[in-house]
């Protein structure tokens, strides 16, 4: 009842966070130089022609109005049409979010599965070997930008080993439509498709290694201090005492109260992910969301932009909603001090 | 060697930190006779700690090293016997009363799961087995024996949900999960306000008394000394100074460290020290 409560408090929350940020994206879009009209009709277009299209995208209403007329569309769940694809921002969204969410759940399952025990491992083995090669791991990881690290791997497990596609998200020659989730190695998997999640996994497997280095670094560092801190408690010193087996003390005593930060961690970067994919979907060309949103910034694409844009910030304020119930899960400090 | 519960013969701890050695324990001897309750009194970086966590085998090595001496349990040296053997005393025969009741409990676990981790390993160290009911009825009992109102309760709340005064029964309920003989007890309460404190300590030596455990108080409050123990060892800069029943101690110290450290207890009246004429009083 009291988390209900603490729900449907958050919820309302971040629909307010949502207004301000339709707000803000609203007003940048049209501080930002350049015409749209002009830059969609190209160089060789009439002042006329021009003059039609601001009329018919209404950019000669007062800002007011534009901006009345886009939360109306909003609140419709119509995005516009794109003056980029010439299609509704609807479609072109529904067909780029998936591809783009599919993507940053495998990164950030990788960044997972990996940083944490490395996390744990540097903290069990403090300044000992183990310990060092993850902090050495963990700063080259962070500092290397993941396009780079996407280059490389495209041209050693591509062109010279020739063991993974380097490409897109399915081969050319694959049949298959996924329209029931958009995910691929999902929809596959509801379809009873198993080759298709399996070449789908083969095509995710390099942009979600590009993609998930630097997360996952960060994750093992955070671990390990978090770790570490803990490690030092009293309540650690006692289960000692009180002949809990090691194991055990590491992996329960200690990792749960150390999990707080790592979880929040990956809240973040989950959300920042689906815009920053887009380096690494450039490179592997993977038609996602976050390459569309930077074509569609480049040509001035209003429409394109503020959707882009509003279905980020959704994303974003579900994904810490999700944490917040996860970290009053693994804490019950914050959800008893919540609840009161 | 001697027919004490426990025994500790010439003990000697060093740290080593950076290339440079101190020696913390010197020869330090001790006797806890069983069903006895005797007090090991000092200031902070006396040594009692350091003491406490050799007998208890939670010395972390490094930086920590057993340099000489015996530690006799039942008999048998702790310090020669094989790992796995002294693991099963652990929490067990000897079990340690904790001091901070804010800071020794897992703030993620209920204190159900914890008692019953502790119970669970213990039993599987002692080679018993018993059922996750039969743990937690054993958790129950020993949380009532604690005085403790609701165990069912109690084992269903996280620590913050408990005052500090219970927090310290669930460390106390924790100690006494395997029947020890041994409680080793390190100034349990001194976090607490003086009222809980008292009923801690008062609750304490009754669980000793009635089931006949030995109890090793480890603590530098000379009033909690004078409440809990008949016989005292007192210890500075690593080395035990004067050891004598507690009635004799106050009555008559010898040793100047002794002294000044009666002599340092606050006195409401102005002045300080027990005397003799507090201790009538």
């Amino acid at each position: 009842m009291e988390f209900l409560l603490f729900l449907i408090r958050r919820i309302a929350w971040s629909l307010l966070v949502l207004v301000g940020l339709s707000m803000v994206i609203f007003a940048i879009a049209r501080v930002v130089p350049g015409d749209p009209a002009r830059m969609a009709l190209g160089p060789t277009a009439t002042q006329e022609q021009v003059q039609d299209l601001r009329e018919k995208l209404g950019l000669n209403r007062p800002i007011v109005e534009q901006y009345g007329l886009f939360v109306a569309g909003l609140a419709r769940g119509d995005l516009g049409r794109s003056l980029l694809t010439e299609r509704p921002v609807n479609d072109d969204i529904r067909d780029t979010f998936s591809a783009t969410f599919e993507l940053v759940i495998a990164t950030i399952i990788l960044a997972f599965v990996f940083g944490v025990p490395l996390g744990v491992a540097a903290a069990r083995w403090k300044d000992r070997w183990p310990d060092n090669l993850v902090r050495v791991l963990a700063i080259f990881s962070a500092v290397t930008p993941s396009f780079f690290l996407a280059l490389l791997l495209q041209i050693l497990a591509g062109y010279v080993l020739h063991i993974l596609p380097t490409t897109g998200r399915l081969p050319a020659n694959m049949e298959f439509t996924a329209n029931i989730t958009g995910l691929l190695t999902v929809d596959g998997l509801l379809k009873g498709r198993i080759d298709v999640v399996l070449e789908a996994l083969r095509y995710l497997l390099l942009p979600a290694v590009a993609l998930a280095a630097a997360t996952m670094g960060q994750i093992a560092r955070i671990t390990r201090s978090s770790m570490i801190d803990v490690s030092s408690q009293d309540y650690i010193e006692a289960s000692r005492a009180f002949g809990v087996p090691e194991p055990i003390r590491v992996f329960k005593y200690m990792l749960r109260p150390s999990f707080v930060p790592p979880l929040t961690i990956l809240g973040l970067e989950f959300a920042s992910l689906i815009g920053n994919a887009f380096v690494v979907e450039l490179v592997f060309a993977w038609p996602g969301m976050a390459a569309y949103g930077i074509r569609t910034i480049l040509q001035k694409d209003l429409n394109a932009v503020m959707g882009v844009v509003m279905v980020s910030g959704v994303f974003f304020v579900i994904v810490n909603l999700v944490i917040d119930v996860l970290v009053g899960f693994v804490d019950p400090r914050v959800r008893i001090r919540g609840s009161r | 060697m001697n027919d004490a519960l426990l025994s500790v013969r010439n003990l000697s701890v060093s740290f080593s930190t950076y290339g440079q050695t101190a020696e913390v324990l010197k020869d330090v001897s001790l006797d806890v006779p069983a069903r006895s309750q005797i007090a090991l009194v000092g200031e902070s970086g006396s040594g009692k700690t350091v003491t406490m966590k050799a007998i208890m085998g939670l010395l972390h090595h490094p930086p920590a090293t057993i340099t000489g001496g015996q530690i006799f349990y039942d008999g048998r040296d702790l310090l020669t016997m094989p790992a796995r053997e002294r693991l099963k005393l652990r929490g067990t025969a000897m079990s340690m009363v904790f001091q901070d009741p804010m800071s020794s409990l897992n703030p993620v676990f209920t204190i159900g799961d914890q008692m019953g981790t502790i119970l669970k390993y213990a039993d599987r160290r002692l080679g018993r087995s018993r059922g996750k009911v039969e743990r937690m009825a054993r958790v129950h009992e020993v949380l009532g024996q604690v005085r403790m109102r609701d165990p069912e309760r109690v084992t269903r709340s996280y620590p913050i949900m408990l005052s500090g005064g219970m927090r310290q029964r669930v460390l106390i309920a924790m100690a006494l999960l395997s029947e020890p003989k041994l409680l080793i007890a390190d100034e349990p309460g001194t976090a607490l306000d003086v009222t809980t404190q008292a009923q801690i300590l008062k609750l304490l030596k009754d669980l000793v008394e009635e089931r006949g455990l030995a109890l090793m108080m480890i603590t530098h409050n000379l009033g909690v000394v004078r409440e809990t123990s008949s016989y005292v060892y007192v210890m500075n800069k690593g080395v035990v100074v004067e050891h004598r029943p507690t009635a004799e101690l106050f009555a008559s110290p010898a040793d100047p460290y002794t002294k000044a450290l009666i002599g340092a207890v606050p006195r409401l009246t102005g002045g300080s020290g027990f005397g003799r004429a507090g201790a009538a009083a």
